[in-house]
């Protein structure tokens, strides 16, 4: 698939991101919107992960650290194969699911359960140590976001990635600005970023995260890095795809009503069709 | 059921976590996937020789106690079998929720191995205690609990968790412990209890786990001198609890007594009791470290000055048998 088609790839399974959350009526919808595009270029293009090499010992490894971005993450991996999207979207969050409002590791493609903000990369970091340890040739991904990274464990793992070099492992910040109180830069700053992690021995990488080509250069950058553990800070707009939801922090977590829905699916619609035009 | 050991004081005492290092040295030979972490604890965790002996199959992630144990379960993803040290006041609390969310909740086969349990530091206070974590470790679904008492034992529960797949929190102590099983006769079945008793009559039962173990033997051979028969449950396996042995000593003795190195909330108290008042009602009394900051004091003068010794268990068992 062309980076183009993969554009159009994500506004679908915005689309059908919709349809679980309002289904559930519950769900984290403006990281979804925001991180549906890193998702995609992973999982369509970058990442070595299918449902036929789950037990490949070799196979990449990806952990959702943001865990309540779950609902964008299964429609991927239900798009990938790795489920049925309809029996996903018909009893997520629902009494005696499976799907339940967090990503969990009984279901198909999941390695870790997450959830609780700050455990992702730590866990990465172990995975990417045993990698090394076996002089495997997987790499491990995770994506956590912006307001996540005020969790002191965080740092922990950020400082044992640099102390051991790991240079096949790539974190990925969902950098939308806006966390559930508000602005991140209000609640807590994150700002220099890229200093931070620098200064932590890490490869930094800025780019457009909700533009394939710039996220496409992004993970290929990261894997030619050797040495150094690389960080996209993939700079996204939270509830990327409808003014309805762009840049509104009480979209972090809002199930919008019957009009709203009608508005943002029209609007993901018109701009998948202009991607798929231009 | 066994024979009351005759106890000796062997002058071969080392602590517990000496006997784990030598236990995962051997496995680590034979099986690259065996991993040892430290948190800058390697020293205190006697896991120096097996850091020097096998430096590609050991981590130290500096003080860090929540990726210390976050990592672990990232490698364990990965196939490796990862043990994991450090104080058990600090893994069973600063890095309580790594616990539950990267080992017990998402199934890794990490074993977590908190060294100088209970008021094995003494003298430095409440911050190096852990007279919590059985109980705070018992309350994680999918989490298994274990205080062996000697060295035999130890040696022998690491050689079982080395064969299964699933996550476990073990103490130990920091201090040497005298033996109380010997090479040759240390009786030893994964979750199940050691039932001690030199006849089936006994009047009382002790049930104890980890390092009061031993002052519970002494106390049953002191009482023996006096005339009174009690038998001592060595419940390593705090969680899963060995429900039947609990279940066997109810029937037949008149008294329980349990003896522990912890908070007396939560821990192997509490389970007993549960157990004991939901079947077969019968006095049982818990010995344990008071619900306060203990007395300042090594751990052998904390023992004595809550009763957590030979003489303070033969006494209660003494008391409440009238």
């Amino acid at each position: 698939m062309t980076n183009r088609e993969l554009t159009v790839l994500a506004y679908e399974l915005r689309e059908k991101t919709v349809d679980v959350i309002t289904g559930a009526k519950a769900g984290h919808i403006g990281g979804d919107m925001s991180v549906m595009d890193i998702l995609v270029m992973l999982y369509f293009r970058h990442m070595n992960i299918s449902p036929k090499n789950m037990n490949d010992p070799d196979r990449d490894r990806f952990v959702l650290s943001k865990g309540h971005s779950v609902e964008s993450y299964y429609t991927v991996l239900a798009e990938k194969g790795f489920f049925d999207y309809e029996t996903y979207r018909d009893s997520f969050s629902r009494y005696g699911s499976e799907f339940i409002g967090h990503p969990h590791n009984t279901i198909p493609g999941v390695e870790m359960n997450s959830g609780s903000l700050g455990h992702g990369l730590p866990v990465c970091v172990g995975m990417a140590l045993a990698g090394k340890m076996d002089e495997a040739p997987y790499r491990v991904y995770t994506v956590m976001g912006d307001g996540e990274l005020a969790e002191g464990s965080v740092w922990e793992g950020v400082m044992a990635a640099g102390h051991y070099r790991l240079d096949n492992l790539c974190a990925v910040v969902d950098r939308n600005g806006l966390q559930i109180s508000g602005a991140t830069e209000d609640v807590m700053s994150q700002e220099p970023l890229r200093t931070r992690f620098e200064s932590f021995g890490w490869h930094v990488v800025d780019c457009a995260g909700n533009d394939m080509d710039a996220l496409d250069a992004a993970f290929t950058e990261a894997k030619a890095e050797k040495g150094q553990p690389t960080v996209v800070i993939a700079h996204t707009v939270k509830g990327c795809g409808s003014p309805v939801m762009e840049n509104r922090a009480p979209w972090h977590h809002k199930v919008p009503n019957a009009e709203e829905t009608t508005q943002i699916k029209h609007d993901l619609e018109e701009k998948k069709e202009v991607v798929k035009h231009a | 059921m066994h024979k009351l050991p005759e106890l000796k004081t062997t002058g071969n005492r080392i602590p517990n976590r000496q006997a784990i290092c030598d236990t995962l040295m051997t496995a680590a030979y034979q099986d690259r996937s065996v991993i040892a972490l430290c948190s800058d604890s390697r020293g205190s965790a006697s896991m120096t020789p097996f850091f020097s002996a096998c430096p590609g199959q050991s981590v130290e992630v500096g003080i860090a106690e929540q990726n210390l144990v976050s990592i672990s379960a990232g490698l364990a993803k990965c196939g490796k079998r990862p043990y994991t040290f450090s104080p058990a006041c600090f893994l069973s609390t600063r890095s309580y929720e790594q616990a539950k969310i990267d080992c017990a909740y998402s199934d890794t086969n990490v074993k977590l191995i908190g060294i100088s349990g209970g008021v094995s530091y003494g003298a430095l206070g409440m911050s190096h205690h852990s007279a919590q974590d059985i109980a705070v470790m018992s309350a994680i679904p999918n989490m298994r609990v274990y205080l062996p008492s000697d060295r035999h034992q130890t040696k022998k529960l690491i050689e079982a968790l080395l064969k299964d797949e699933k996550c476990a929190y073990v103490r130990v102590g920091r201090n040497p412990v005298e033996d109380i099983y010997s090479e040759e006769n240390c009786p030893f079945e994964m979750d199940r209890a050691v039932i001690l008793a030199d006849d089936d009559n006994y009047d009382a039962a002790i049930i104890a786990c980890g390092e009061m173990v031993r002052p519970a033997v002494e106390a049953a051979r002191q009482l023996k001198a006096d005339g009174i028969s009690a038998a001592v449950v060595d419940m390593f396996c705090v969680k899963p609890i060995d429900r039947e042995a609990v279940l066997t000593v109810t029937s037949q003795a008149k008294l329980l007594v349990t003896v522990e190195e912890h908070s007396p909330f939560g821990g192997l108290g509490s389970m007993v009791s549960q157990i004991v008042a939901a079947v077969c009602p019968k006095r049982v009394i818990n010995l344990a470290l008071p619900d306060a900051p203990v007395i300042t004091g090594s751990s052998k003068e904390v023992f004595d000055t809550y009763g957590l010794n030979a003489e303070g268990i033969a006494g209660t068992v003494k008391r409440f048998l009238k």
